[in-house]
């Protein structure tokens, strides 16, 4: 196999300056949150290690996140990344094809036994034995059980990969299932967004080649740097939503003033993913700066949870659209009448007795206790 | 057992003999200690608080115009919910306390008796009753069997889970690094993400919405149709027995 190159020499190799090179690490220390001198931190590992090969699997899945990955903000970040991460297998950018390309999964689990990353992208539907995903003839759940097995760590893109996402939507009828309860022996980092954001991406990519380590993750395994906040939490309509200044409508005047997206369904209150900071293609805006509220693409079940343009979990009952208002106001109406109708029985028993009483020498009734 | 002692004062209307025959309730018993009715009224203070921000956080008041910086309203209306959440919070807390401590009245909100026959037979006795079908039911100094039961179910279980999601919730804005989101954040993925949640507390404030109003009609109708005496009883401690009969 010979001396593994580095990732400096692949890049310099791929005619990118230095200058460029040291840009990116500065540029990757900063997205990651941390501190300037962790730029060269980057670099040196960058020019000492030897290339981590990435195995790029594809499941159930729209290429939205190979398409979010190649489009980097910074293209040299994309180049760097797509050289550094030897994406010796991607369905979607590899050069070979048919056996000529399974054989390279073989060789790289082979060679790399424990050293290389399984970045997975979709699901594996798990109904009528994985029938429903075919990779090179056989059910993508097999590929992806192998691949994992001899993986040093597993990346879950996207929101097929973390939770299921709208193949997953109920009832499911192919159980499309995500990674973290397939492969259930390792360490499954989840980078879900519908797609993430290339940045997110390539950071995270980065920080496990140069630091040799998962990032901090967590409750629900997604990385802390990038996923510790919610969309609402730095979004530059918060001094609307704090004044109460909201649309009501997407052509209103409170749309027209950059008003609060809130109650045109934004969901940004409950999603946790760094729009709102990072943006979207080379950081020119996101949906809530387009004037869309977020449909909360990175969180668990968010393909379920419409309608999109109300602030509440909407479902049908008895042929109507109802929300937890309408289902609660009409109970206690319900209780209310129900309430009323007693009383009244209550008042007419009441005068009755009194009646029977004035009537009648008083008599125990004797219930017995 | 409830101490059997004169009331400080009397409550006029009801004229008993003094000295109860033998096996027979004693006309008035101190069963709501200060705890229980402090916690009791504060309890419904930062509920009508809370029920009303609350609504409103989910379906905000039309927009006053202007400028961002002229009002904080929406903000406002959320303090007022945080302040009234965490209020509601530490009496519940004291609540739970004073059941250890406090009198075995202080308990059946929490411990409603059901391996108990007789609890079923009052259960049943209770609805026949207020189906109009018996005409009275036995008397209580505590809780009816089915009184019990409904505030154990709709009252004290719904409260505690909107005070751990109340917190979560909270603890969401104050962010991972805060002490509350180590305690109360893993209430986020055990209901399946921050929307859910949102969901399952809005529910819980219509559930107990409904037992609120429930509750006050019954314990007004109880007070005038009733043997004993019951709203009272929430005010001075005392329970005071209106006739003889079991
Ligand atoms: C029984 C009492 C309570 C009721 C009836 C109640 C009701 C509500 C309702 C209806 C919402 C709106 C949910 C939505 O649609 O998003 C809400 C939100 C919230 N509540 Fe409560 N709540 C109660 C107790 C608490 C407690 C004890 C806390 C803890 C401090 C709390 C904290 C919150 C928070 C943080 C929110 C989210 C606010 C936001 O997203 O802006 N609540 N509450
Ligand atoms: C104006 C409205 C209310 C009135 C007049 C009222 C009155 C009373 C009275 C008289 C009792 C004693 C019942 C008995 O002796 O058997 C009681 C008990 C209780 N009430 Fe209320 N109540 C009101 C609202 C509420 C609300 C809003 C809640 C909670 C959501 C609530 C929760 C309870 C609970 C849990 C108990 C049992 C207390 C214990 O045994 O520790 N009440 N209430
Ligand atoms: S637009 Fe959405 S994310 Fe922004 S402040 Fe309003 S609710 Fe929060």
């Amino acid at each position: 196999m010979g001396r593994q190159e580095t990732f400096y020499e692949t890049i310099r190799r791929q005619g990118i300056s230095r200058r460029s090179f040291m840009k990116f690490c500065a540029l990757t220390a900063a997205s990651l949150g941390l501190a300037p001198e962790f730029a060269g931190r980057i670099a040196h590992a960058m020019e000492n290690k030897p290339r981590v090969p990435v195995l790029w699997l594809n499941g159930l899945e729209c290429t939205c996140c190979s398409e979010s990955f190649i489009r980097s903000a910074h293209p040299l970040v994309r180049d760097v990344v797509l050289s550094m991460v030897s994406l010796d297998y991607s369905h979607t950018l590899m050069a070979s094809a048919g056996h000529q390309a399974e054989e390279i999964l073989e060789e790289i689990r082979r060679d790399y036994k424990g050293r290389y990353i399984a970045a997975i992208e979709g699901n594996p539907p798990l109904n009528e034995d994985g029938m429903y995903c075919i990779v090179g003839g056989r059910p993508f759940v097999e590929q992806l059980k192998e691949v994992c097995a001899d993986a040093s760590a597993v990346i879950a893109w996207g929101s097929c990969a973390s939770w299921g996402c709208v193949q997953a939507a109920k009832p499911n009828p192919t159980a499309a299932t995500p990674i973290h309860k397939v492969i259930t022996d390792k360490p499954v980092i989840k980078i879900p967004g519908c797609p993430p954001i290339a940045e997110v991406m390539t950071g995270v990519i980065t920080y496990m080649v140069a630091f040799d380590r998962l990032p901090e993750l967590d409750l629900m395994g997604r990385p802390k740097m990038f996923y510790s906040q919610r969309i609402h939490d730095k979004c530059y309509r918060r001094p609307h939503f704090d004044a109460g200044q909201f649309a009501e409508k997407f052509d209103d005047e409170g749309s027209r003033m950059g008003y609060c997206l809130y109650k045109v369904g934004c969901r940004g209150p409950t999603t946790y993913n760094a729009c709102s900071t990072i943006g979207w293609n080379e950081g020119t805006s996101f949906p809530i700066q387009s004037g869309h509220g977020c449909i909360g693409c990175s969180e668990e079940h968010f393909w379920d949870n419409g309608p999109f343009y109300q602030r509440l979990l909407g479902t049908r009952l008895l042929n109507a659209e109802v929300n937890a208002d309408t289902v609660g106001a009409v109970t206690v109406g319900l209780v209310g009448a129900g309430v009323a109708a007693h009383a009244g029985l209550s008042a007419l028993q009441r005068a009755r007795e009194k009646a029977g009483r004035a009537s009648a020498a008083p008599v125990d009734t004797g219930v017995e206790g | 057992m409830a101490s059997v002692v004169q009331p400080k004062h009397d409550p006029g209307q009801i004229q008993r003999p003094r000295n109860p025959p033998p096996g027979r309730t004693p006309w008035a018993v101190y069963v709501y200690e200060a705890p229980v009715r402090l916690w009791h009224w504060v309890t419904v203070v930062c509920m009508l608080v809370l029920v009303v921000t609350g609504y409103l956080i989910g379906a905000p008041p039309p927009a006053i115009l202007g400028e961002a910086s002229n009002s904080y309203l929406f903000g406002y209306i959320r303090m007022a919910h945080f302040m009234a959440g965490q209020v509601l919070a530490v009496f519940f807390v004291l609540r739970i306390y004073w059941a250890f401590v406090g009198n075995h009245h202080a308990r059946e909100v929490f411990l409603p008796p059901l391996h108990r026959r007789s609890w079923w037979k009052g259960l049943f006795d209770q609805q026949l009753y207020y189906l109009f079908i018996k005409p009275e039911a036995k008397k209580h100094l505590g809780h009816n069997p089915l009184a019990g039961i409904a505030m154990f179910a709709m009252c004290i279980l719904p409260l505690a889970f909107m005070i751990v999601s109340g917190f979560a919730l909270y603890a969401e804005g104050l962010g991972m690094q805060h002490w509350m989101y180590s305690a109360f954040g893993w209430v986020i993925p055990l209901f399946g993400g921050s929307f859910y949640v949102h969901t399952l507390h809005h529910i819980g404030m219509w559930i107990l919405i409904v037992f609120s109003c429930i509750h006050t009609y019954l314990v007004f109708r109880e007070d005038i149709m009733g043997r004993t005496s019951i709203v009272s009883t929430m005010v001075s401690g005392w329970r005071f027995m209106k006739d003889d009969r079991p």
